[in-house]
């Protein structure tokens, strides 16, 4: 299964998001992520959403997107030239034995400490999937507490 | 002017000339307001009747069904009928009451989420939030419902907002949707090579469906079939897109078409399938369809492209006018001799056909051929949903688009009805008939109250075989007769149903009464009639497509059982 990258240009009306998800649920399509936020233009909206399927799933994807009213463009934008960055914050246990291990390991993934606790201690992170993925792996022997990600968001290098 | 006031300014100004529906708290100043309007307003008498009369006059006119409930039981009662035009795009504009703007969300009384219960059977909907809106949103909704492909749409109209006063300017602005445009024009190079394509076809078959009529396309149809004698199936929806009569006609396929059409369609090598979607009714095990045919495939909706079956020239457009741009490159054909002559062997061996009675009742396939007889296949018929659908499609020819009214895509019982009364408002000067079953009809029986009120003189024709008959058929065939909850003999005597209605009522339990009957109830002109048609409780609807089998392999109809 290819996970594709998609770029949807929605207007920034109340029930969008209801809509896109009701669709995705309806068709029987996997979301992997999906993140929703504004743009420029205060009147549209921008989607990232990841989902999984081959060539003609995705085809049928972005084919019933066009079919929402509130959809305004579809890009998929898998295959070009992008740079796509996700956040995540990680709760990871931390007393002071292991704390210079994740500080040393935090650094090395130009990743910051935004809380420190009693025994646990806050990472953020940006980066692309694969980097995320790494940190948490890394985090993952000390304990990790509470993680969330964002999901991805994602946009064409150059001029397009 | 009051919110209620501007929506109604808004409708006449789209061309609504009647509404159906059904009054209630929410939607109190909106039947306000219409109490001195010039719109036609017909009451109802359950909301599900109210939807389907709408549809009814959508799919008999051309023009979109408009139909008003109020909140909470209002609005769900409706979900049926929406669903209903969904399946089969018809245009319909649905208003829906609200509880008033500060009690949303907060479980008042007659309060349902419509907007959220609809969103995914409808082509689009609105919740009001400003009286404001009102004229824009009306505009969009009857621009949305009836272009490209049409479908419903539902506004939800909050009470407060229809009662409150605003200066109200009309304004001609057009309708500015950034998401959503209506298609012009198809890709000539698709067509050239579609042109190609049909040019060297030696066995080509026009596959046929609802777009067709929707884009007003069946004399588009009938040119291009003519003029190259291309054989041409239609679906349920499709009936009436080309006249059943015509010798190019191979009537409908599918799992209850003919043995002739689902035989063309194997042996083909272009297959035309014009304003279709491939619908397992109709392809029964997809890699059995068309298996030796490359397919062109026309249709406004690209998301039906490639949706279930792949398709070797898509064209993505309205039906007519990729027939327009088609027909001229086509070269005129003075035969396909040896093609024509496969198809009309298959149509001598296989006719349609049905058994007699052992016991001499009526067959219920003889009523749909009586009542075609009388009528010169001019009458607009309706269906309900089950066997009386199958025979009503099987044995009527119809010869012009808008004819056949009937639940293709949900398969809806209780339809048939409702739509008739809308279809008979919509067309008066047709006749209109409901061809239905004695359960299907018990489920919106309550309109025969709506079509004496107002004069509507629809006949129903009930193939009363006391069973759920389709179910029975599928028990009898796949579940070893073991005939689960689907004996009706349990009924009420429609006859006297109909006169404690102050309709007519007229039983025919032997073959020779059927004419009679029939004519007698063409006489009315001035209230509904029940013709309760007594028939073979065990006749099967033949021939058939068993599920998951190929069409090529059909049960029965092979001779007179």
């Amino acid at each position: 299964m290819n996970k594709h990258t998609l770029a949807v240009i929605v207007e920034n009306k109340p029930g969008v998001l209801t809509r896109v998800a009701t669709l995705f649920r309806r068709r029987c399509y996997n979301i992997d992520s999906l993140t929703v936020g504004t743009t420029e233009n205060p009147g549209i909206s921008r989607m990232t959403i990841v989902v999984e399927g081959d060539g003609k799933v995705i085809e049928q994807v972005i084919k019933q997107l066009y079919k929402l009213i509130d959809v305004i463009k579809v890009i998929d934008i898998t295959s070009e030239s992008a740079v796509d960055r996700e956040l995540v914050l990680i709760k990871v246990k931390a007393d002071n034995s292991v704390r210079a291990d994740i500080v040393q390991l935090v650094d090395i993934f130009r990743a910051r400490i935004v809380d420190i606790g009693r025994s646990s201690l806050i990472v953020e992170a940006t980066g692309d999937r694969g980097k995320i993925d790494a940190l948490e792996d890394s985090l993952r022997p000390f304990g990790i507490i509470e993680l969330v990600r964002t999901g991805k968001v994602a946009m064409v290098r150059g001029t397009k | 002017m009051k919110g209620a006031e501007i929506l109604l300014h808004c409708l006449q100004k789209e061309g609504v000339d009647v509404v159906f529906g059904y009054p209630g708290g929410a939607v109190l100043p909106i039947y306000d307001a219409l109490y001195d309007s010039s719109i036609k307003h017909i009451l109802a008498r359950h909301e599900q009747g109210a939807v389907h009369a709408a549809d009814g006059y959508a799919r008999a006119s051309g023009k979109t069904g408009v139909c008003i409930a109020t909140s909470g039981p209002g609005g769900t009662n409706l979900v049926t009928g929406i669903a209903t035009a969904f399946m089969d795009s018809i245009p319909m504009v649905v208003f829906t009451g609200q509880v008033s703007s500060p009690l949303i969300g907060k479980d008042a009384f007659q309060e349902a989420d419509i907007t959220g219960i609809t969103l995914p059977i409808t082509k689009h909907n609105y919740l009001l939030e400003r009286t404001e809106d009102v004229a824009r949103i009306v505009k969009e909704a009857f621009h949305i419902a009836r272009t490209n492909r049409p479908g419903p749409v539902v506004v939800d109209l909050p009470k407060d907002l229809m009662e409150k006063i605003i200066d109200f300017e009309d304004t001609d602005d057009p309708v500015q949707l950034r998401g959503y445009r209506v298609m012009k024009g198809v890709n000539s190079g698709q067509i050239i090579t579609a042109a190609e394509m049909i040019n060297q076809a030696q066995r080509p078959v026009i596959y046929a469906g609802g777009g067709v009529i929707a884009s007003g396309a069946a004399a588009e149809l009938k040119e291009m079939a003519e003029k190259m004698k291309i054989p041409v199936t239609t679906t349920l929806m499709g009936m009436g897109a080309f006249p059943g009569v015509n010798y190019l006609s191979l009537g409908m396929l599918g799992m209850h078409g003919t043995r002739y059409a689902n035989y063309a369609i194997g042996e083909c090598d272009v297959l035309i399938a014009v304003g279709v979607r491939f619908d397992d009714r109709v392809t029964a095990k997809i890699e059995h369809f068309a298996p030796n045919a490359s397919i062109i495939h026309i249709d406004i909706d690209a998301a039906e492209i490639g949706k279930n079956v792949d398709v070797n020239v898509p064209i993505v457009g309205e039906v007519k006018e990729a027939l327009q741009a088609l027909i001229p490159r086509l070269q005129t054909r003075e035969e396909l001799s040896e093609w024509h002559q496969t198809i009309s062997r298959w149509k001598d061996e296989y006719p349609l056909r049905y058994g007699k009675s052992s016991e001499g009742r009526i067959m219920p396939q003889h009523v749909v051929e009586k009542i075609c007889e009388l009528t010169q296949g001019e009458a607009i018929i309706c269906t309900e949903v089950g066997q009386n659908q199958m025979w009503a499609a099987q044995y009527y020819q119809y010869k012009e688009p808008r004819t056949f009214l009937s639940s293709g895509g949900l398969g809806t019982m209780g339809y048939g009805f409702p739509a008739a009364i809308g279809a008979k408002i919509a067309r008066p000067d047709m006749k209109v008939i409901d061809i239905a079953g004695d359960g299907s009809i018990q489920m919106n029986i309550q309109e025969l109250g709506t079509a004496v009120q107002y004069k509507v003189p629809v006949i129903i024709c009930i193939l009363n075989n006391h069973f759920l008959g389709m179910v029975r058929q599928w028990q009898g065939l796949f579940y070893s007769g073991r005939y689960s909850f689907t004996d009706m003999s349990h009924q009420p005597d429609f006859v006297k149903l109909a006169e404690a209605y102050g309709a007519v009522g007229i039983r025919v339990t032997k073959n020779e009464e059927i004419e009679g009957a029939l004519q007698a109830a063409f006489q009315v002109t001035d209230r509904p009639v029940i013709i309760d048609f007594w028939v073979e409780r065990e006749a099967n609807v033949y021939p058939m497509v068993p599920p998951g089998g190929s069409p090529l392999n059909m049960l029965g109809g092979e001779d007179d059982e």
